[in-house]
């Protein structure tokens, strides 16, 4: 096996809709060594379910092209080097736990033991009941041991933890962090900065359909981790406001003012300094979505201002 | 890779299906009763020479496993729902083991429709000589193989909201033009037509029971082109359903 990772080279797909043409994914240039833990991270429609897609070989791409260590999509799943947890998907009925993965196990070259894989993603206690008595966190923890059967190299998650409670988030991050452990590569997807920056290694920005960002967690969180202010402020100026320290702009929305800062521990004192009759603040992360706007807004980063605007990826 | 394992769990799947067995079953058994139950003691039906619950056990073993074949699409279509499709494309399971799988269950379920529906005109007086009873299933398993490819295919195309009425209507309707409920005659348009039907020659299978006779050279060239377009369909239809639900 040769020792190249993961390759997604010049990796486009548009879709029809009624309203014409939707880019999901253009032209993306993505590189993952062995062993790197990459999150795909990015809003509702930025093109990281397609992208996941395609990497699998569920669909082909229009154009470009994709390598997983130095196979095709196709020739890869069928050596068992991959193991996947798709976005939407429950699983089939009248087996139990254990006989479904033993079912699924029998398609493999070479399967990890179904017992194992019932104890490292602590299913034991309900590998005997049948897969439709399941709630919707044990039924995601079950394909995530459908996943990881094939004792794969790569294992690609496709926004993994929906359904799951804060509990079974943090235990399902523990199975993932543990397998990526073992030196496997790991791809997911998430809309969540804080799963992106606590279990990757790297971080792909994605927004309509391209990269705009690629680098290590902190770096990310820096370039989007912006914050906002609002307050109840019927008279101010907004043109004062946007002059204020540590604020980046500012807007009026009725009797509020909204100030997108670039720190907004300075912005708070400036603004309670200057308008002490501020009320009803409140400081709030700046959503993954205004951030991702922000960041396409720039020319740098969107070489196709008059593309239409990105539609939802189906 | 271990096909047999993956087949042994299919079946299992489908035999705990409690309530498609009770009505892929019940139904077609349901329906023999009611119809032949009270006529027993008909022994000349229609003037045909042949008695009533004979006549009716044949034409509802050739509708019951029809149904029976083609209802694999509902089962399909309900694990594309759930995105089962889509995650079988991501194992090394081939087309072939996924088709082997489904083809079997369809058999099991025909298989025991035969079998119920076998038991029960014999409990209304039907006997056949033993050469009878093996010739017509002989023939009736081999006319389902384009029905089963005809369910997987559906399957793959059709999304569950509308399965139903597509399968439904689909069998009903080429029952209807295989003569299943009413003979076809020897001549007119109707005639013709079911000639070229995988139920025409079903139906003529399940006759064999009655005649003695299998069927011409017609019959097994039509199955035969009807299971290789049928499957080719279902190949095709397997191989491009990997999009999202």
């Amino acid at each position: 096996m040769t020792g190249t990772g993961i390759r997604l080279s010049r990796l486009s797909k548009s879709f029809r809709s009624p309203e014409g043409p939707v880019h999901a994914v253009r032209a993306i240039d993505v590189s993952i060594e062995r062993g790197e833990a990459v999150a795909l991270l990015g809003p509702n429609g930025a093109g990281k379910s397609t992208t996941i897609d395609m990497l699998l070989g569920l669909q082909p791409p229009d154009s470009g092209d994709v390598s997983l260590f130095g196979h095709t999509p196709r020739e890869a799943v069928h050596r068992g080097l991959v193991g996947a947890m798709l976005q939407t998907g429950s699983l089939i009925q009248y087996l139990s736990v254990r006989e479904l993965l033993k079912m699924m196990a029998s398609v493999y070259p070479s399967p990890l033991g179904v017992e194992a894989v019932l104890s490292q993603t602590g299913l034991e206690a309900i590998a005997a009941r049948r897969t439709q008595k399941l709630s919707g966190g044990e039924t995601q923890r079950v394909r995530f041991a459908l996943a990881l059967l094939s004792d794969p190299d790569l294992l690609v998650l496709d926004e993994p933890t929906v359904a799951m409670d804060v509990e079974a988030r943090h235990e399902f991050w523990n199975s993932m962090r543990a397998f990526a452990a073992r030196g496997k590569t790991v791809v997911f997807a998430t809309h969540y900065l804080e799963e992106a920056d606590q279990n990757a290694d790297r971080v792909v920005l994605m927004a309509h359909g391209r990269v705009v960002a690629d680098g290590p967690p902190t770096e990310i969180k820096a370039r989007v981790g912006s914050r906002t202010i609002r307050a109840t402020l019927p008279d101010a100026d907004p043109g004062e406001l946007a002059a204020l320290a540590g604020v980046a702009r500012a807007e009026r929305r009725g009797e509020a003012v909204v100030l997108s800062c670039a720190d907004s521990d300075q912005a708070i004192r400036a603004l309670l300094e200057r308008y002490p009759a501020a009320r009803d603040i409140e400081i709030a992360g700046a959503g993954l979505e205004d951030a991702f706007l922000a960041l396409t807004a720039d020319p740098d980063t969107d070489t196709d201002a008059d593309a239409p605007p990105p539609a939802l990826a189906p | 890779m271990n096909g047999l394992v993956y087949t042994r769990y299919e079946l299992l799947r489908a035999l705990r299906n409690r309530r498609f067995f009770f009505f892929s079953l019940g139904f077609p058994l349901l329906f023999y009763f009611v119809i032949a139950a009270p006529n027993r003691h008909v022994t000349d039906f229609d003037g045909s020479g042949i008695s009533l619950p004979l006549y009716y056990m044949v034409g509802l073993t050739s509708f019951g496993t029809m149904v029976a074949m083609i209802s694999t699409g509902t089962r399909i279509a309900a694990e594309r729902q759930v995105g089962w499709t889509r995650q079988l494309r991501i194992t090394p399971l081939s087309t072939r083991a996924y088709f082997r799988a489904k083809l079997l269950a369809a058999y099991m379920m025909a298989g025991l429709t035969i079998v119920l529906l076998y038991g029960a005109g014999a409990s209304l007086g039907v006997g056949l000589p033993a050469g009878n009873w093996l010739a017509m299933t002989g023939l009736i398993l081999i006319a389902l193989l384009p029905f089963a490819a005809l369910g997987i295919t559906l399957g793959h195309l059709i999304n569950v909201d509308s399965i139903g009425p597509a399968t439904g209507g689909g069998a009903s309707l080429l029952a209807f033009l295989g003569g299943t409920w009413f003979p076809l005659g020897s001549h007119g348009f109707l005639y013709q037509l079911g000639q070229l039907l995988p139920s025409y020659w079903l139906v003529q299978a399940a006759h064999t029971g009655i005649t003695g006779h299998g069927w011409p050279a017609r019959g097994w060239i039509v199955i035969a082109v009807w299971s290789a377009l049928l499957s080719l369909a279902a190949v095709y239809a397997f191989r491009r359903d990997t999009k999202r639900v």
